[in-house]
């Protein structure tokens, strides 16, 4: 069972503030929803490989050239806050 | 459809032809586009008028989903967060559209970040299906499919997650192609789970479908699962029917929670099949009921990882005064996510937590192992598989929008296919009272051939595809 | 004295490499305006895939060799979660579980002089964060400006056991890896942040603190110095230390706490699809064959092939571009004298001047040899000219010579003509005493004459006026 605290917690990891008032509501739809997944319970995994990708590839490169990079307009022309050619973030301390 | 349009256009004008789509794009109601390319298409079509171009495309206006990247064209997913950012590069497949001349004609609309079975949790409201408009027409790709049903586009692009190019077509009577995963490069395409999404064509005509495949499908080194070995062209042979074809029927995917007039239209479609020379055999894929929970796991836990990125810092919604940054991108985040988006971030988030990984991510990848599986297996007695698309034809607006749960049910028949990999395709094979049906067909890692020459034979047979909504 | 226990995790930038870990940004950045050095993938845009470097793997493979690890049959990359400004995708695409090189070793000169040996717990891939920059110090400053021109730059993070066991030694552990790590020709420290350290330290018995992202090899000697003081006063007060994450403050050289909420550290792993797998078991046999010669095999080589002192041979090989120097000088001029003037002075005159070999010649350096040898040059004379190369006060060992009038044998023998000329010219001598200057001429000819015009003429007139006034 997930309780508030978790939701608190979850929600801090995954930077998403949730107001008090939602709290009760997502805790409950939590458990349902993980109460579904539980269903996976029921499946014998034992001797079973994940399968992280499904097709099997491997050694997939790119040789060691460099290419022309977009331009300092371009890399910024999205940026909601910047100064004199940097992203402008919120304090980090 | 395409190759007559392409033919048309060059004798009369691709401008006059444009300016007639936005125009009624412009009176619309089904709220399927979300951002009009109105400058950029129209000078397009003037240059095709000048000089039209051999590209397999040359003229002809396609409609994009909100979560493809459009050079100088806003790329939103639609969502508060994305609002205003404009991609300084186009996608691997919008490069081979231009490529082949066809003219973006804008965005479409779709469940904020593909999160969704219904196009209702975008920002900019639901789009209505153009068989009726107090219903929903699928999701994510609900934009795209309505736009192209409706009249508005003749051909669109939409990205299957989970069934968000088959349910939309499903819902909306058209063609819906999820092709197998690394065919057509995700380069471009806005990540909601990397490892079950490709990028698929919604069309009027299977073959409009063969033919955007031949132009967005094969190897793109930028996207490191791209399939490798030469392209392929799915047009020749589409028409070489179904003799001799063997149809597997899987058991588990009929019966229980499938709406009656649904199971009738889908098994009217196996016994066209059946009819045109094909043959058919029930077949078990035993892991069936464990998709859908493996299915949510794997795509909550993927998307919480890569909608990290949406922070305000480098692009999208940054309003208020900036506190300390966990504060200031925790509070921007709030704001800009809906509900849906939300939900799975945190859900996700909590799966790949220390202590629930191996309960719930590995797990669920364990069982994906079990569900690819039983597709190999099928795969070597039969050729390809059949069943519905949906359980169910398009829900009402708002019908099931607060209880997610049901919402998920709904995918149980499109969440396997992304889980293996496999190429699958929704065709029209019906109607429960005025809302169209859907017969999916499945085939092996990259067996679109098949796939596509089987939905050919039952269109060619079948007069589903010619049906038109009344214009809303 | 109490037991330190000091383990690091250094970030090693592979700048040798023409491009970044996934994307073909250039790498060199340095000194180019923030954020001119970035494309879709490395400022993470929706939709943007990484593409692997296949050169950094085999650089990876390099060091992992190097370092004596095990290379990995089959590694892959993994997503680490968490939110920071530097952080373009809000992941860092790096390893976990089967990293690409474990179980290594490396030998260093330990505190009490002997070798000792530190092994190496893995070496893994990982990219790069972008550079945050703050106006003012950084708990001062009212917002952080962030440049990803860095961010995606190839990294291999090296870990060690926690085998150190002071500031000293982990000071020498970082010198002897960047030391192999030039000698592969991965790496190039003379760029900024192109090495930078986290450390693990703990007094024996007592918690650990982590003091991350300290750069330069100066700064982690103060920042692990400052941080044993710190824990043993509080030993000594009888308060624990606690487990915790700290900050080096270069200018303050102190650490500070950073406060961070309990159970932050949740990275969340897990593997990045985006990627295919690497199987590099079958590279290894053949990137095995390039390594080059090794620091520790070279001074074994030097000290048998030049007889050398073992601390001459450890001094020369401590830098490739300083070994290749001297077995330059070597070929043509005495091994054992070159490696005394190499080791001891010239590298001496180069620390003093904050100066690389580079600013040296080969030539001008066997040349000095060459005359110490023939005893052509003093000691001290030698020290004079190396000192007027650096300085730029001549770009010729014998324009020099003469010029600082260094050359003693050929001073001696110009005074030998003259005293003998003089000896050998009584009647000219005479003349220049009644008050002829003129007699001079003919003395200066005889010396010419004897030296065979070596000499410069006007000196020699200064030298013969000097011995008749003498005599
Ligand atoms: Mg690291
Ligand atoms: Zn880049």
């Amino acid at each position: 069972m997930i309780t508030r605290e978790d939701v608190e917690h979850i929600s801090w990891l995954a930077s998403i503030k949730i107001e008090d008032e939602e709290k009760d509501k997502l805790v409950e739809q939590f458990n349902s929803i993980l109460e579904y997944f539980h269903q996976l319970d029921e499946v014998d995994t034992e001797n079973v490989q994940p399968t992280y990708r499904v097709v099997d590839l491997a050694n997939i490169f790119r040789e060691d050239e460099a290419f022309p990079s977009i331009s300092l307009d371009q890399a910024l022309q999205n940026a909601p806050r910047r100064e004199d050619g940097y992203f402008k973030s919120p304090r980090i301390v | 459809m395409l190759a007559e349009l392409r033919n048309r256009l060059r004798a009369e004008s691709c401008e006059e032809h444009l300016l007639q789509l936005f125009e009624r794009i412009e009176k619309s109601e089904l709220n399927g586009f979300t951002t009009l390319a109105r400058e950029s298409a129209l000078e397009g079509a003037r240059q095709f008028d000048k000089n039209p171009g051999k590209g397999l495309l040359a003229g002809v206006p396609i409609a994009i989903k909100e979560c493809i990247s459009t050079k100088g064209i806003e790329t939103n997913c639609s969502s508060r967060i994305l609002r205003g950012y404009i991609p300084p590069y186009d996608a691997h497949v919008i490069e081979r559209l231009k490529a082949e001349g066809a003219i973006i004609m804008g965005k479409t609309n779709m469940d904020e970040f593909a999160m969704g079975t219904s196009t209702e949790t975008s920002c900019f409201g639901p789009t209505r299906n153009p068989w009726d408009k107090e219903y929903v027409p699928g999701g994510s790709s609900g934009g795209s499919a309505a736009v192209v049903a409706g009249g508005e586009a003749p051909c669109a692009l939409g990205s299957d997650t989970g069934g968000s190019v088959r349910c939309p077509a499903s819902f909306c009577g058209i063609v819906g192609l999820k092709p197998t995963y690394g065919l057509v490069s995700r380069y471009g395409l806005v990540a909601y789970a990397n490892s079950l999404e490709q990028i698929g064509p919604l069309t009027h005509t299977v073959e409009d479908t063969a033919l955007l495949m031949d132009v967005i499908s094969g190897h793109d080194r930028r996207d490191s699962t791209s399939a490798e070995g030469e392209r392929h062209s799915y047009l020749p042979g589409l028409h070489d029917g179904v003799a001799g074809l063997k149809i597997g029927i899987p058991r588990e995917y009929f019966g229980e929670g499938v709406n009656k007039d649904v199971e009738k239209a889908v098994w009217d479609g196996i016994h066209t099949l059946d009819a045109l020379g094909a043959t058919w055999q029930e077949v078990s894929l035993p892991h069936t009921r464990y998709a859908l929970a493996a299915y949510y796991v794997i795509a909550m836990s993927e998307a919480s990882s890569n909608l990290a990125r949406f922070d305000g810092l480098r692009y999208g919604l940054r309003e208020g005064e900036d506190k300390d940054w966990h504060t200031t991108f925790s509070a921007i985040r709030a704001q800009g996510f809906g509900p849906e988006v939300k939900r799975r971030i945190i859900l996700g988030t909590y799966a790949l937590s220390a202590g629930y990984y191996g309960r719930y991510y590995l797990k669920a990848l364990k069982v994906r192992t079990l569900i690819k599986e039983d597709f190999l297996r099928a795969f070597k007695d039969v050729d390809i598989l059949a069943s519905p698309t949906m359980p169910i034809p398009a829900f009402k607006i708002g019908e099931r929008i607060n209880d997610p749960l049901s919402l998920y049910m709904a995918d149980v028949f499109t969440v396997p296919i992304n889980l293996a990999g496999v190429p699958a395709i929704s065709v029209p094979c019906g109607f429960s009272g005025r809302l169209p049906i859907g017969l999916q067909l499945m085939g092996p890692h990259f067996g679109e051939s098949k796939v596509l020459r089987a939905s050919a034979a039952f269109e060619t047979a079948t007069a589903f595809h010619e049906a038109k909504p009344e214009v809303i | 004295m109490e037991d330190v226990i000091i383990g690091l995790e250094v970030h090693v930038q592979l700048n040798r490499l023409k491009s970044k870990m996934f994307c073909g940004c250039s790498t060199a950045y340095h000194n180019s305006p923030p954020n001119s050095h970035t494309c879709p993938v490395c400022l993470g845009l929706p939709g943007s895939l990484p593409v692997i470097n296949k050169k950094a793997v085999e650089y990876g493979i390099k060091v992992g060799l190097a370092l004596n690890c095990k290379i990995e049959e089959e590694t892959f990359f993994y997503r680490k979660n968490y939110y920071y400004p530097d952080l373009p995708k809000g992941f860092q695409i790096s390893q976990y579980d089967y990293p690409l090189a474990t179980n290594g070793h490396i030998m260093i000169l330990g505190d009490d002089g002997a070798e000792r040996n530190i092994r190496i717990n893995r070496a893994h891939m990982e990219e790069d964060p972008g550079r945050l920059v703050h106006a003012g110090t950084i708990d001062k400053a009212k917002y952080t400006m962030v440049d990803y021109n860095r961010c995606g730059m190839p990294l291999l993070e090296v870990v060690t056991e926690p085998d150190l066991t002071s500031p000293k030694e982990a000071r020498a552990f970082l010198d002897k890896l960047k030391s192999i790590l030039e000698y592969l020709d991965v790496f190039d420290g003379s760029l900024e942040g192109s090495m930078r350290v986290d450390a693990n330290i703990s007094l024996k018995g007592g918690d650990r603190s982590e003091v991350k992202n300290i750069s330069g090899f100066k700064g982690v000697e103060k920042a692990l110095s400052y941080e044993i003081t710190r824990q043993k006063n509080l030993k000594r007060r009888n308060i624990k230390v606690v487990q915790e994450t700290r900050h080096f403050d270069e200018i303050r050289n102190v650490t500070v706490s950073i406060r961070s909420k309990v159970g932050a550290h949740d990275y969340r792993y897990f593997p990045e699809a985006d990627l295919a797998v690497l199987r590099i078991a079958s590279w290894v046999p053949a990137i095995k064959s390039t390594l080059p010669e090794l620091p520790d095999a070279k001074r074994e080589r030097f000290v048998a092939q030049y007889s050398l002192a073992d601390d001459h041979a450890k001094s020369l090989t401590s830098e490739i571009k300083l070994a290749n120097f001297y077995e330059t000088v070597a070929k043509t001029a005495s091994p054992k004298l070159a490696a005394v003037w190499i080791a001891d002075v010239l590298k001496g005159e180069l620390n003093y001047r904050d100066l690389s070999i580079e600013s040296f010649r080969a030539e001008h350096m066997t040349e000095i040899v060459q005359m110490l040898d023939n005893s052509q040059i003093t000691e001290d004379g030698a020290v004079q000219i190396i000192r007027a190369l650096l300085d730029k006060k001549g770009d010729s060992t014998s324009k020099i010579v003469t010029a600082l009038g260094l050359g003693k044998a050929e001073d001696d023998a110009v005074q030998k003509a003259v005293q003998e000329a003089v000896a050998e010219s009584a009647a000219a001598v005479a003349d220049y005493r009644a008050g002829s200057e003129r007699a001079l001429n003919f003395i200066v000819g005889m010396v010419m004459k004897k030296t065979r015009g070596k000499a410069d003429a006007g000196e020699v007139h200064r030298l013969v006026k000097a011995e008749v006034e003498r005599v």
